[in-house]
């Protein structure tokens, strides 16, 4: 099993999900961050407006799912294609991390790895 | 002016002052977060544009004595404004200030989340100059040709409701729909909605119970009258809610109560209890139907101001001519005022619709100005682009 952690930008989220669902995976969940990449993080007034700081927390969506093996090339396709900006893409349009699943439980079932997905 | 008039009057313009910001919540509240201060800003910054115009040259424009179309500019930065009791015309002068401010704010509602903030602030000037200050004269001062042929609006519902919600159709067609929201924008924070109704309804006693400028019996009727009919909206709007979705909305419930409040606001001084019952229902109803017609067409008039203010304050105009006692209305068997009152509704619609369709049409040609904001300010919020500021910092990022 493979687990796929997509950062995105948060208004593509509905768009990356909808992608999601229709490459198969079977559930997701989303998290609403801040963070700083590549992209710069925030400008903001501090105090009265007097002065300006430079934050880290620019906004960003983190979408995380659990995949069979079989399936991850076309998932990871599907949200590179639903969270570039134009064909090009932008400085700020996230990053993908793949990583190895050792085991997943279905806790109502007990049911184990493929079958729990 | 008696002492008590002089008090309740006083108290009767900080509470329409006090509408303005509860604008902002109610409307803050129904935005993404992303755009929470720009949206509250529109409302809030009106209190600031709008009195420095309204001292130097607006109330001039609006209640001098100029004809039956436009004041002059004899009152020109409360020049020969008398303060003096006796005779109230400062006292009438900062009521009225108060209505100014919060109508062209009422308008921010249809061009939320995308308008540029700069132009907007070039707009309100321009607005409140050749918009609002000619049809309050018609319709208030006493040579306004509205006023003289005998149109009745107690305390503004062509000029505040019907004015804003026409301009804020032109607005909204004019700037363009927002950047993905036919994918459906949910309020982000609903106890703002139903706080900013409540702190409206609370506004809404000196809007209308001191738009007879005494404190008598007239303004005790109209209080009554005004907390009935926003009351009743928000049952219809409860109701009908529940049973075209199953479910009860805060939002609707809220938006409910205030276009009962629209509906009353011409109505409040010629009607009774059982009379604001009707108009109130009857503008819950519409209003409601309204909405969901709106939403039906994908016209981005993103927080409804033409279902609720257009259209409430439409059926208001009309129900004062149905159901205004004492031999006016309708139902005391008088057909005139409603004939008024519909040519005063008419000639809001048609005057605002041209004349603020004029005003963005320059603002947008203008180098530097134009309507709407960068397209990547949008997708990442205007709080952070427009203001520098953020309305929830506390994302433990710092």
């Amino acid at each position: 099993m493979i687990k796929i952690e997509a950062v995105v930008r948060p208004e593509r989220v509905n768009i990356v999900v909808e992608a999601l669902v229709e490459a198969g995976v079977g559930g997701y969940h989303v998290s609403n961050v801040t963070g700083k990449g590549t992209q710069q993080g925030v400008e903001v007034f501090t105090g009265r407006g007097a002065a300006t700081t430079t934050r880290a927390a620019l906004p960003k969506t983190i979408i995380t799912t659990v995949v069979k093996d079989d399936v991850k090339d076309s998932v990871v396709d599907a949200i590179v294609n639903a969270s570039r900006t134009g064909s090009e893409g932008e400085i700020g349009d996230g990053k993908i991390f793949v990583s190895p699943v050792s085991e997943v439980i279905r806790v109502r079932t007990g049911e184990k790895d493929d079958a729990a997905l | 002016m008696d002492s008590g008039s002089v008090a309740w009057m006083l108290v009767a313009s900080a509470l329409v002052l006090f509408m303005t910001p509860g604008l902002a919540f109610f409307y803050g509240g129904l935005v993404r977060g992303k755009n929470a201060v720009n949206t509250i800003m529109y409302s809030f910054v009106s209190m600031g544009v709008v009195s420095v115009v309204w001292v130097l040259w607006g109330y001039s424009l609006a209640f001098g004595a100029g004809g039956q179309f436009i004041g002059n500019l004899d009152f020109i930065g409360f020049k020969d404004v008398s303060s003096d009791p006796e005779s109230g015309d400062m006292l009438f002068a900062i009521f009225q200030m108060m209505f100014a401010i919060i109508t062209p704010a009422l308008i921010t509602g249809a061009i939320a989340e995308r308008f540029k903030f700069t132009t907007y602030l070039v707009f309100l000037v321009a607005w409140i100059t050749f918009v609002y200050a000619p049809i309050a004269h018609w319709v208030w001062a006493g040579d306004g040709w509205l006023f003289e042929m005998g149109a009745l609006d107690f305390a503004g519902g062509t000029v505040v409701h019907i004015n804003a919600g026409i301009a804020a159709v032109v607005a909204a067609w004019m700037v363009g729909k927002r950047r993905g929201v036919d994918r459906g924008v949910e309020p982000h924070n609903v106890p703002f909605v139903i706080l900013g109704a409540g702190i409206l309804w609370f506004g809404w006693f000196g809007f209308n119970a001191g738009s007879g400028l005494a404190a008598d019996g007239l303004a005790i009727s109209a209080f009554l009258v005004t907390n009935t009919a926003a009351a009743v909206a928000m049952v219809a709007w409860v109701i009908l809610g529940h049973i075209h979705t199953g479910k009860m909305s805060g939002v609707g419930a809220a938006t409910g109560a205030v276009a009962g409040l629209v509906a009353i606001t011409p109505a409040s001084g010629f009607v009774g209890p059982m009379g604001a019952l009707a108009v109130g229902l009857g503008s819950g109803v519409l209003t409601f139907y309204a909405v969901r017609i709106r939403h039906k067409f994908g016209f981005d008039d993103a927080l409804e101001v033409m279902a609720v203010h257009g259209i409430g304050g439409i059926w208001g105009a009309i129900a004062t001519g149905i159901f205004a006692i004492g031999g006016i209305g309708l139902v005391d068997g008088s057909a005139e005022v409603l004939g008024y009152n519909v040519v005063a509704t008419l000639a809001t619609i048609v005057y605002s619709f041209i004349v603020t369709f004029i005003i963005l049409k320059i603002l947008d040609v203008i180098p530097g100005l134009g309507l709407r904001s960068d397209e990547a300010d949008e997708d990442a919020g205007l709080d952070v682009a427009l203001h520098g500021e953020r309305a929830y910092v506390g994302d433990g990022a710092d």
